[in-house]
């Protein structure tokens, strides 16, 4: 073969691999009138949460459709990556929405990607159930008829942990929190409830690392600088890691140090730490391995024995939106739109975590979370005293946030 | 005083983890002029090993120490594999096109880290033997922060031994004075080169490594480092070892001191680093000026030549079917093509400065962002409805293309690419972190069309109409004097300068009118999308531009239109499978390799080779 039509060659071969790529992927046939739920998340932008979600809607779908599926058809879920951008998942949400003749969107995780599709949903009037973003502006800011939220957002995570820190003595409190909408979020949160519950709290130093390029040594050493009784951590993955390491090694954390710490319990992220997990923080999390309840116990076991994995925070919350869906299609009798918002408005429902309420004045669940200590117990991290706080005692007053929703 | 000593200990740290990894990168570039984007996922690779390596093998200073080094050589075959099968292949290719394969490489790097690791972050164990701290006038220094201050200079110190005092070395060096002349001279390039990509990826393997006991190993650790290495390498000048160990030092140092000061904005401030550096020395600290300046060899001359009649009407075909199109397809493949136009008009902005004026821009998403978050603030705070936003938006990216652009054009090839970028940063930096004005990551929203335009095809043909308006407004502008006057400046400035032209004022004027031009299609897409977010201003936003004008071809003129065409549809269609990014990585690869001028420039080849078989002799 001369090189010119080698050239050639190449030049149609790639121009025959761009064109397969492009027509090849059609849409999968239908089945006989399933419910359709188009679902957007970072599948692949966070892979530690997204996945083991997926996995925790795929068995509820499967159970429901093996049990006869809701109102007699079965539940079908479109799931599609949006790579972890906001343009993305607005494109795919009309793609579900106008292509797929979608029912009613669900998902997302990152914040922003949340409030994209949430503002989408208002625009496009198309049911949104927002599943894990827990950005406080998708249910108050940017709240509006057409969007519900499930996972606690990070005002109520944060007011949960509020509480019990003004139970401690602990006066002069640091902040380390990444520098972008979730941790200034989480901060304002905290110090709000603080300040309401004791006034005598100061806060002395805060720390504001750019998300996940903490500069862990410094970051600790200015902490120490402050002598602080307490430290109010909105950190997570390998900020946090990087940060616990740090702390453990130049002696910030110690035994009389009090520490509280945003999302530190969930499994996500406490599990890769190991035994090095800091020990006695107070936490939000979910401590699986202790529950007792047999509904909630039942889905764990199913869940382990249908993976071969552990659960993680994500599976349950992915669990619990099918559920969630399941119930409010039940209500509303139809797939009709505007059926569909009237039964979730005020909609109570049983799920594995006990019953949660879709709050007709904010569109917010009630679902809560799990709050205690963490421990290490042979060479695993764990949480110990641990409650399950409920989160209809921590929102703000009805009048606060009728204000922040305004005439949305 | 224990306390800022510490604190200065600490950032020496720093220092030395980010050199090793910024030594590597810049001694790849130094020698074979590739800005290797993938250089940060083979530091994330270097990572994921060692954490194998050290778990599996037997606890001790023998395994832990054993499988750091094993990781790095690993890592430094990859390098190898990666310099054989794609780098080796398009030397040759326009100067960026090896950008763009790496970044290839790096998508397919993502996808087989999280096979093989699976999704979640891994801690591996500290170092035996350096797992506790030491009192250093009353303040804990972990000993490990010890070790890396240590190796850091060890490697400096090997580094420089190994390129001053070897015969490997002296070639190194003169191949980053001037590698043509040393191939010249017989010395076997392709080896050089092998063995130089080696060398730097085992740097970043080892880099990576070592991070095993300071920080658990994650999945964004690829892309949390590579703008921090730019920088450095950036600063440092690039292909100077001694430039990027003091860079890492002063950025790292920074950091540390900056926090106690200012720690919201430790992004910012690293950024302001390089600009002020690079305004004051362009080349960096102790980087030598370049003596091959991009576009300097322009072989293909397509773009000098004006589209003749077939051309045009087969242009005004497509537009003509593009006008009947909502008539034809169902209502989502006009959303499509709404994102089709608007990165075309992107695209073309950036080619207008890149194809035509040899000028790099490595952030041109600044100014895409800057007129998206022009049109929602005119919007939202202005309350001048979505016609008066589209028409003003442009002129606050017109603003800071006057405004950035005016120290960019001082310089030339991948130095202005980097400031581009630290601008484009800084942008990203300032609307990320300043939330009260910008919203922060959630954005602006509730960024929708007015009523008469918020239907799917209407707004269809107000993006048509105005992005046709665009790309043949900048057409125009390329075949006008101010267009030939800039090609003449891309292919030789010296001589441009000597007719008594004011070629800077050229490439400025040019900077502002592409700066605008991105800015119109930021405000649409703002509106198409109902909300702005910081990732209008991103790097990866950059990059997908770039990767649209050069697999378009860089030297046509439709090149960009068909390289947005090309990129936003296989995204799209991608998405819907599991390991898309693999395979669009190595679509991407497939492009590099397969057409190097592009797809319509190589399609041009292949056509007029056609004609030419076909004609009798």
């Amino acid at each position: 073969m001369t090189r010119t039509t080698l050239a050639r060659t190449k030049t149609w071969l790639g121009i025959a691999a761009m064109a397969a790529t492009m027509v090849g992927f059609g849409t999968v046939g239908q089945a006989a009138e399933p419910i359709k739920i188009g679902e957007i998340n970072s599948y692949t932008a966070l892979a530690d949460f997204t996945q083991p979600y997926k996995k925790g809607w795929q068995m509820a779908v499967e159970e429901i459709n093996a049990a006869g599926g809701v109102i007699g058809r079965p539940l079908e879920v479109i799931a599609r990556d949006d790579g972890g951008k906001p343009g993305n998942a607005v494109k795919i949400a009309e793609e579900l929405t106008t292509k797929e003749n979608v029912d009613l969107l669900a998902g997302t995780f990152f914040s922003h990607i949340g409030v994209a599709v949430t503002n989408y949903s208002k625009q496009r009037k198309k049911l949104f159930i927002a599943t894990e973003p827990m950005s406080d502006d998708i249910t108050w800011k940017q709240g509006h008829r057409y969007t519900f939220r499930l996972r606690p957002s990070t005002y109520l995570q944060s007011a949960m942990l509020a509480e019990e820190a003004a139970k401690l003595p602990a006066k002069r409190w640091a902040i380390v929190a990444p520098n972008y909408k979730f941790g200034q979020d989480a901060v304002a949160a905290f110090k709000k409830v603080m300040k309401a519950k004791r006034p005598d709290v100061e806060f002395v130093e805060e720390q504001w690392p750019a998300l996940f390029k903490i500069d862990p040594g410094a970051t600790v050493q200015a902490l120490l600088r402050a002598k602080p009784d307490g430290i109010y951590s909105a950190l997570f993955s390998r900020d946090l890691t990087a940060f616990v390491r740090e702390a453990e090694l130049r002696g910030l954390l110690k035994p009389d140090l009090t520490v509280v710490g945003l999302l530190t319990g969930e499994p996500e992220y406490l599990d890769p730490m190991g035994e090095e997990a800091p020990k006695n923080w107070i936490v939000t999390g979910y401590p699986w391995y202790a529950i007792e309840d047999p509904k909630h116990k039942k889905f764990i076991e199913d869940y382990q024995a249908k993976y071969n994995e552990t659960p993680r925070m994500g599976s349950l919350v992915g669990y619990v939106f099918i559920q969630a869906i399941a119930a409010m299609i039940e209500k509303a009798g139809s797939t009709d739109q505007d059926a569909m918002i009237s039964a979730m408005e005020g909609l109570t429902f049983d799920s594995v975590v006990g019953p949660i309420t879709f709050r007709g004045l904010d569109h917010q669940s009630t679902m809560g979370t799990w709050v205690g200590r963490t421990a290490v117990k042979d060479g695993k991290p764990i949480m110990v005293d641990w409650h399950y706080a409920k989160g209809e005692d921590y929102f703000p007053t009805d009048e606060e946030i009728k204000a922040l929703r305004g005439s949305n | 005083m224990s306390f800022y000593f510490a604190q200065f200990l600490t950032g020496l740290a720093s220092a030395s983890s980010l050199f090793l990894v910024a030594s590597g990168m810049s001694i790849i570039f130094g020698v074979t002029r590739i800005v290797n984007f993938a250089h940060g996922s083979f530091y994330m690779l270097g990572a994921f090993i060692a954490y194998s390596f050290v778990t599996e093998f037997p606890q001790g200073p023998m395994g832990f120490w054993g499988g750091i080094l094993l990781t790095a050589f690993v890592v430094g075959l990859i390098g190898v594999v990666m310099e054989i099968l794609v780098l080796r292949r398009i030397y040759q290719s326009p100067e960026l096109f090896q950008l763009v394969a790496t970044f290839g490489v790096v998508l397919l790097i993502k996808d087989v880290a999280l096979w093989v690791w699976g999704p979640e972050d891994r801690l591996g164990p500290r170092a035996p033997g350096f797992d506790g701290a030491i009192d250093i006038f009353g303040s804990l220094v972990p000993e490990y922060d010890l070790v890396m201050i240590v190796l850091g200079f060890v490697v400096l110190g090997g580094l420089w031994l190994l390129f001053n005092r070897t015969r490997w070395g002296a070639l190194v060096r003169a191949a980053t004075e001037d590698r043509e002349m040393l191939g010249a001279l017989g010395v076997n390039q392709a080896l050089l080169f092998t063995s130089v990509v080696f060398l730097g990826s085992v740097l970043a393997g080892l880099g990576g490594a070592l991070q095993i006991p300071r920080a658990s190993v994650s999945h964004n650790m690829d892309m949390a480092i590579i703008a921090t290495v730019f920088v450095v390498v950036v600063v440092g000048g690039m292909g100077s070892i001694v430039g990027a160990f003091l860079a890492s030092v002063i950025i790292s140092e920074l950091s540390a001191f900056g926090i106690l000061i200012f720690p919201r904005i430790t992004l910012v401030l690293m950024f302001l680093v390089m600009v002020i550096v690079l305004v004051l020395r362009p080349w960096g600290i102790l980087g030598k000026p370049e003596n091959q300046t991009v576009g300097e060899t322009v072989e293909d001359e397509t773009l000098s030549i004006i589209p003749g009649a077939r051309m045009r009407l087969a242009m005004l075909g497509v537009f003509l079917l593009l006008l009947v199109t909502p008539y034809l397809v169902q209502e989502f493949y006009l959303v499509l093509l709404t994102e089709v136009f608007v990165f075309a008009l992107f695209a073309t902005s950036l080619h207008f400065i890149m194809g035509n004026g040899g000028m790099v821009s490595f952030g041109h998403a600044a100014y895409f962002g800057l007129g998206a978050y022009g049109g929602a603030v005119l919007l939202l705070y202005g309350g001048t409805g979505m016609g008066l936003a589209l028409l003003l938006a442009p002129l606050l990216a017109c603003a800071g293309a006057a405004l950035f652009g005016w120290f960019c054009v001082r310089l030339s090839g991948v130095y202005m690419a980097m400031l581009s970028l630290a601008f484009a940063q800084i942008v990203w930096s300032v609307v990320f972190q300043m939330t009260e004005l910008t919203g922060g990551e959630n954005g602006l929203v509730g960024i929708w069309p007015s009523e008469w335009a918020s239907d799917r095809s209407a707004f269809y043909y107000l993006t048509l109409v105005i992005c046709t308006a665009g790309v043949v407004t900048l057409w125009r502008m390329l075949y006008s004097p101010f267009g030939y006057t800039l090609r003449a400046g891309r292919d030789s400035p010296l001589r441009i300068e000597s007719i008594g032209i004011d070629y800077r004022a050229h490439k400025w004027l040019a900077f502002i009118i592409s700066g605008a031009f991105a800015g119109v299609a930021g405000a649409i897409y703002g509106f198409s999308k109902g909300i702005v977010t910081p990732t209008t201003v991103d790097i990866p936003r950059s990059i997908d531009v770039l990767m649209m004008v050069l697999i378009g071809g860089v030297q046509t003129l439709v090149g960009p239109l068909a390289g947005a065409f090309a990129f936003v549809v296989l995204e799209d269609r991608l998405l819907a499978l599991e390991f898309w990014r693999a395979i669009f990585g190595l679509i991407i690869i497939g492009i590099c390799l397969g057409m190097p001028k592009g797809i319509v420039g190589s399609l041009r080849v292949l056509f007029q080779r056609g004609r030419a078989a076909g004609t009798p002799p």
